[in-house]
């Protein structure tokens, strides 16, 4: 309450509040009025976030701007907020996408654009809920309630098959999150009647139970993340979701999961992590490497930066299971980054799908020539993601690879392969989209982005390119908190 | 005078019985076609009862009738919401009824009789008088699904409830007078002491007790002894399915816990087992068959049969935390059960009955509101946050959890799992299909206004579940505890 308001809540319910206001409008006939609407919650929205940062104690890894109010006395739940350097990172950027995702869907989106724009800037707040949520129950809650907006955006908006995609989705994440909920009412018994997430941190618990929370919690989040094997709900969704909803889902969705490996499977069953951290790390060596040559082999534009995010989000997995500084402040850095990059990305694609229709490589090819601002965003972002020196892609997955070094060369060197498989799926498909002569009349008659989609680009790029030179801004924010995780996670809890 | 006076716990029933005869012969001289002032005076009556039932409410559990009829906090509150959910019935049914000649002073004669039928039930302290209630319930909705004279489905469901239901009467019956003989008495509190500190004859108990649960098992509707369920619900006019869908599952509630509970309790180890045997093959054969339903009705009613399933794990945890979360939960049912079918109703014109699922087809291109609505009300009955299904499913397994049923409940949890998928598949039909047709849906203002009430009921108890859920559990425990 230092800004006299609380920040959480004002975070949390504003989109929400502006995004029913936005459904009020009604149907597509004061669609202006929805779109205007929508870009002022959404930017409200963030300004509202910016406090967190600048009011931001640096020194502490204590949760802050705490929220505290009973919420459902019968099983002691509360509406408790806070937030400490891991969560406030996502809070920032998941209301900064918003912003980009409202205007990326400015012109595109031409039915139901109040339902849209509405579903969009709802889903943020509850992902703001998600993040600052410190009871487990409100967590829940804004966990499982993000699963209905992104359900509605994938179905109504997008491609052909969006219906077996939206569906997929929902059941994918549904199925984790129940084995949640079942850990979560046994921690409430072993814990003596209590949702709070700090206490379940404190709690001990016997080996075996940690096992079998930390199996339920890895579904619930291996399936958000997602990792190898549980992924196949993805590409679809991916392939099918609209511009702004794969936007969402790369930059911010993905990064849910991972959140929750840190903010609940670690810190609350610490043996079991150590137990099972071969198998983690297995996994995600698995998605780095097969997923990466799986990508080599898509034809689809959207479908390939999927398999890359996958690829990409092993990385994270990684730096969390491998127990030290460099791997889990690097698998933060990289979820970030990733945000920027995959989100860049899969807005390019959209750039060119609203154009031609089309996401296959192969009715693309020398776009360069008619596009050619485009093409040099284009080529930035393809770098970063391919981990390019400079760029923010790079620094996360250095330090990820820094950190497996201490632990296992051969750890090291398999993440390592990325560097040269995601350097050939995107530029190898960068090549073939964007170089060469014109390939058909569909390139021919394409126009370069207009000053809507280069400020969106541009600020994009800018982020991307800072993130790359000068982390420090954001790797001092989580310090505290990843070294207090990391001592929390050298503690037995048995 | 003073005779009168002490019969205060039972003015609601007293009331409700005068008013129905007075209605079955007003009903009689007062012309016109829609029976507005019949329909008002039903309306008025189920309001006088609640408020009488509010204003007897006294704090403890009181007895009359030499025990044969109890008033304690938990029939007050469900009398209270079995008079809300009847009402909200009539007014969703009305104008449905009306353009299919049906609202006639029998159906709403009828309407009461079983809502004093469901009063009395709630309200039994002894064997005989809960089997008179279900009696009164049961020979009601009888009729009500007969009402419809000149429809084959409707008459053939009719013949189908009767025969079953008398079938579930026999098997009660039979349960009871096995216990009568192993314990001499027919009234709950004696039946639960001798139990408890006498030497009753304990295979006797069994004996009875497996066919008392058998007939609880019909009555609820729980495999293996369901299948008049969808037969039932699909044939019936929608207004009686709904009807049979809501207010009786409060009755059949209380009912569970008047002979489980409060007369059975020390035979726990016997009937938690035979409860879970039937919540888990309800909840399998419920949810796994809703999928390959085409129809509304019977999609809702295997869903109405999981969903029984989930409130018998309340039961079976045994614990007050249970019962009061099983209480929550077919409190919480009622409610998304009378949304859902009203949404048939309100999609439905004359001589067009919208219970097929394909007549949900781009619902949010032709009445957003109401596609929002069934939305809500569909992730409700999926069991997903931020809506209060959730809490009922919640609150219920962790009863269960405490209860150490930890296979159980992961076992529910993968059938909610599975019957989320038929519940979406509504929301696909209306979000994501283009529709059939493009006729303008016309609701009725009374209608529009209580399904808006009833959907954003559904949202804001699943913001705000606090306060119901103490109800629930206060209700459950002051009258466990003051027996």
């Amino acid at each position: 309450m230092i800004f006299g308001y609380p920040l959480l809540s004002v975070a949390i319910w504003l989109p929400i509040i502006f995004g029913l206001l936005v459904l009020a409008t009604g149907n597509d006939r004061n669609a202006p009025l929805a779109r205007i609407i929508a870009l002022v919650g959404a930017v409200l929205g963030l300004l509202v976030t910016i406090p967190l940062y600048t009011g931001f104690d640096r020194m502490t890894s204590a949760m802050q701007f705490v929220e505290m109010k009973e919420w459902i006395r019968h099983f002691n739940i509360h509406y408790n907020l806070g937030v400490d350097g891991i969560s406030m990172l996502f809070i920032l950027l998941n209301s900064f996408f918003t912003v980009i995702v409202v205007i990326a869907g400015w012109q595109v989106i031409e039915k139901r654009v109040a339902q849209y724009m509405a579903a969009f800037l709802v889903m943020s707040g509850l992902i703001n809920g998600v993040f600052a949520a410190l009871d487990a129950m409100l967590f829940y809650v804004f966990w499982e309630a993000m699963l209905i907006p992104m359900f509605l955006i994938i179905g109504v908006w997008g491609g052909p098959n969006r219906v077996y995609a939206a569906v997929k989705f929902f059941l994918y994440t549904l199925l984790g999150s129940l084995l949640m909920l079942v850990a979560f009412l046994y921690l409430y018994l072993h814990s003596g009647g209590s949702f709070s997430i700090l206490d379940y941190h404190q709690l001990p618990i016997p080996m075996d139970a940690q096992i079998l929370i930390f199996i339920a919690f890895f579904f619930a989040f291996a399936v958000k993340v997602p990792m190898f094997p549980v992924h196949t709900w993805l590409p679809d969704a991916h392939v099918e979701a609209p511009t702004g909803g794969s936007v969402v889902l790369a930059a911010i969705m993905l990064k849910v999961g991972a959140y929750g490996f840190i903010r609940f499977s670690m810190p609350i069953a610490p043996d079991a992590s150590h137990e099972l951290a071969g198998f983690m790390i297995a996994l995600s060596l698995i998605a780095v490497v097969y997923i990466g040559l799986v990508a080599l082999t898509q034809a689809d534009m959207k479908k390939l930066i999927a398999y890359s995010s996958i690829s990409h989000m092993g990385f994270v997995t990684l730096g969390f299971f491998i127990f030290n500084a460099y791997g889990m402040e690097g698998a933060l850095l990289q979820m970030i980054s990733h945000g920027f990059v995959a989100g860049a990305l899969f807005l390019c694609i959209g750039v060119m799908y609203d154009r031609v229709h089309s996401r296959q490589i192969v009715d693309y090819g020398g776009v360069v020539n008619t596009m050619p601002v485009f093409a040099a965003f284009f080529m930035l972002f393809a770098m970063a993601n391919s981990g390019l020196p400079g760029t923010s892609g790079f620094v996360g997955e250095f330090m990820v690879i820094m950190g497996a070094v201490k632990v296992n060369f051969w750890y090291a060197f398999a993440a390592a392969s990325t560097l040269v498989f995601g350097a050939a799926y995107t530029l190898w498909m960068y090549k073939r989209v964007v170089f060469g002569a014109v390939a058909n009349d569909h390139v021919k008659h394409l126009h370069d982005i207009g000053a809507r989609e280069i400020l969106v680009m541009a600020v994009l790029a800018i982020s991307v390119l800072v993130m790359g030179l000068y982390p420090l801004p954001l790797s001092e924010i989580m310090h505290a908190s990843v070294n207090d995780l990391l001592v929390h996670l050298a503690r037995s809890k048995i | 005078m003073t005779y009168i006076s002490t019969l205060f716990p039972a003015y609601a029933e007293i009331f409700m019985l005068i008013m129905l005869s007075v209605i079955l012969v007003l009903d009689v001289v007062v012309p016109g076609k829609t029976r507005t002032m019949t329909y008002l005076l039903v309306q008025v009556t189920l309001l006088g009862c609640s408020l009488i039932t509010v204003a007897t409410h006294e704090y403890g559990v009181a007895h009359l009738f030499n025990n044969m009829f109890v008033d304690d906090l938990m029939s007050d509150v469900l009398k209270l919401l079995t008079y809300l959910s009847v009402s909200m019935m009539l007014v969703y049914s009305r104008s449905y009824l009306i353009t299919r000649g049906l609202f006639s002073g029998e159906f709403l004669s009828l309407v009461l009789l079983s809502t004093l039928g469901m009063m009395v039930m709630i309200s039994a302290s002894n064997f005989v008088t809960l089997y008179m209630g279900l009696e009164i319930l049961a020979l009601s909705l009888y009729a009500m699904v007969a009402l419809q004279r000149d429809s084959a489905t409707a008459t053939e469901s009719a013949m189908k409830y009767f025969i079953l239901g008398a079938m579930a009467s026999g098997f009660l019956l039979y349960g009871m007078s096995m216990i009568y003989g192993a314990t001499g008495s027919l009234d709950i509190q004696t039946i639960s002491n001798v139990i408890a500190h006498g030497t009753p004859n304990v295979s006797l108990l069994v004996f009875g007790l497996a066919f008392l649960v058998a007939g609880l098992a019909f009555k609820l509707g729980a495999v293996p002894f369901h299948m008049w369920v969808p037969d039932v619900y699909h044939g019936a006019p929608t207004a009686m399915t709904m009807f049979i869908g809501s207010a009786p599952k409060l009755a059949a509630f209380a009912f569970v816990m008047r002979i489980l509970v409060e007369t059975l309790q020390p035979m726990m180890i016997h009937w938690a087992g035979m409860l879970m045997v039937l919540a888990v093959l309800s909840m399998a054969v419920g949810n796994i068959t809703a999928i390959a339903q085409t129809n509304m009705k019977r999609m809702f009613a295997y869903s109405t049969i999981a969903h029984m399933g989930f409130m018998l794990i309340g039961v079976l945890s045994g614990s007050i935390e249970g019962y009061g979360a099983a209480m929550f939960y077919a409190v919480v049912y009622v409610l998304m059960s009378l949304g859902g079918f009203a949404m048939i109703m309100l999609l439905s014109r004359e001589g067009f009955e919208a219970d097929n699922i394909n007549d949900f087809k781009g619902l949010n291109q032709r009445s957003p509101w109401l596609a929002f609505m069934m939305m809500l009300l569909m992730f409700s009955m999926a069991g997903v946050p931020p809506t209060v299904g959730f809490y009922a499913k919640f609150s219920v397994l962790n009863a269960a959890v405490q209860a150490g049923h930890i296979p159980l409940v992961i076992m529910a949890v993968l059938f909610s799992l599975i019957g989320a998928f038929y519940y979406l598949r509504i929301v696909k039909l209306m979000y994501f299909d283009a529709p059939e047709s493009h006729d303008k849906i016309y609701v009725q203002p009374d209608s529009a206004l209580l399904i808006s009430i009833n959907g954003l009921a559904v949202l804001a108890l699943g913001i705000l579940p606090g306060a119901l859920m103490s109800v629930c559990a206060v209700a459950v425990q002051q009258s466990l505890l003051l027996h």
